[in-house]
């Protein structure tokens, strides 16, 4: 792969975006090849329309018994700081119809400030931070808030193809009330120059959906002498219009 | 109206933050009701992916949904209903849970009541390179009857509804391999919602 260039990645990603101009599509697109280990790991049939029982219209739930209060701070999971820029990131879980999803878990986990996962995997050879692991949890409030303290994490390169980076990012797991509001996504932050080469990112061809990944830098969360602020809201959707299984089997 | 939020891949690296100790024991082993749920997660080219992880959501023996707190530090007695396992370096995923029971799985969304339909537990598969998590369900192999007539798999092409139905390969254990891509490809389920 260390012969693909960039500029094959970028021309490949220019023009899936145009042939889906206007699909409407809020995921990834599955079967995105720029982002090379799509090619085997995507279904070549259409998905099956099912419809939703009551199992699947509930959610998991999880409580305070689950995850600690320190837990939302990666700052403060060892003896001493980490390197790198304090954070502060925040938001609420809503769902499509805007209201609050309370009392439900978020998990994240992250690159330290140099770019390098505290996992085995990871061979990038920037400096592991004895002090940062890179891994939190919480529980959202009654009004779908939740707030993490964290470092900013280091953009960090990948195989993909050659000279690929990733745009600094944090990965976020959301339950919602029901499981098929799962989510699992990454949030970046603002203005980073890696977004237009990123396969990963782009993935998502529509422009106003890749954009709701982006937290905004918010000065009214920023604490003084403190931490930089971050805002990303989350929106969890239900099941769309009514749908009824046919009553006579028609092979889907 | 709020927009959804897109998702993207699990990447490479959750194992630090998202498997968690007993999770894969969503019923303790020992407990007379436990059932066995695994296989093996495979990709287009038959290579089973060691980088997966698996999550379950399942009602309980009564056929009701849990709601239970406590999946991440569980209580042995309990049942939660919900559990991950992370795929092994042979691509293995493995669960130990309850096979739900019919009681109010018929009900659909649509407030009718399906007595059709057949107990499964949800199955979400996660990895690199799956740029959107996929959704399917397992249904239980010793259901003939209950899976003749299950709304959904009643639908399916009948070349494909197999690989929705884990097989019995022991006693109280069941086998359902998740292929991602190729011949056999699972059955991944659309509920609806924002693709």
């Amino acid at each position: 792969m260390t012969d693909l260039t960039q500029e094959t990645i970028s021309a490949e990603i220019a023009d899936r975006h145009q042939r889906e101009q206007g699909s409407g599509a809020v995921h990834p697109r599955r079967d995105f090849p720029p982002y090379r280990s799509t090619v085997l790991r995507h279904p070549t049939h259409e998905l099956v329309r099912a419809d939703p029982e009551e199992i699947e219209l509930v959610s998991p739930a999880f409580g305070h018994t689950d995850v600690a209060a320190h837990e939302s701070d990666l700052t403060i999971q060892h003896a001493g700081e980490p390197l790198g820029e304090r954070i502060i990131v925040t938001g609420r879980v809503l769902d499509g119809d805007g209201r609050p999803v309370g009392g439900q878990l978020i998990e994240v986990w992250q690159a330290n400030a140099g770019g390098r996962y505290a996992h085995k995997r990871d061979q990038h050879p920037a400096p592991l931070d004895p002090n940062f692991t890179g891994v939190g949890r919480c529980i959202t409030g009654e009004d779908g808030s939740y707030r993490l303290t964290t470092i900013k994490p280091g953009p960090y390169p990948w195989r993909n193809h050659r000279n690929a980076w990733r745009p600094a990012h944090i990965h976020f797991s959301f339950f919602g009330t029901a499981f098929t509001q799962r989510l699992v996504t990454q949030m970046y932050f603002p203005g980073d120059p890696l977004f237009g080469l990123d396969p990963i990112y782009q993935s998502i061809t529509d422009p106003a959906a890749r954009a709701r990944l982006v937290a905004t830098y918010d000065h009214e969360v920023s604490e003084p002498e403190w931490a930089l602020g971050y805002r990303w809201d989350v929106v969890l959707t239900g099941p769309g219009a009514t749908w009824t299984e046919p009553e006579d089997p028609d092979h889907a | 109206m709020p927009e959804q939020t897109p998702g993207q891949t699990v990447g490479p690296f959750f194992g630090y933050a998202l498997p968690f100790d007993g999770g894969p024991e969503v019923r303790a082993p020992w407990q007379p009701d436990a059932v066995r749920l695994h296989g093996v997660v495979l990709d287009g080219a038959g290579s089973p992916v060691p980088d997966a992880m698996i999550e379950v959501w399942g009602a309980d023996g009564d056929g009701r949904p849990s709601t239970e707190r406590g999946s991440l530090a569980r209580d042995p007695n309990g049942f939660t209903g919900f559990g991950r396992s992370a795929t092994s370096a042979d691509g293995h995923y493995a669960f130990s849970t309850v096979k739900p029971g019919v009681g109010r799985s018929g009900v659909g969304r649509s407030g009718v009541g399906r007595s059709g339909s057949a107990p499964y537990v949800v199955l979400a598969v996660f990895a690199r390179g799956l740029l959107h998590h996929l959704l399917t369900r397992a249904y239980f192999g010793d259901e003939p009857d209950a899976n003749a007539t299950d709304p959904l798999l009643r639908r399916l092409d009948p070349d494909r509804r197999g690989t929705l139905v884990a097989t019995v390969d022991g006693p109280r254990s069941y086998r359902l391999d998740l292929r991602l891509q190729g011949p056999g490809e699972t059955v991944f389920l659309d509920y609806g919602t924002a693709q």
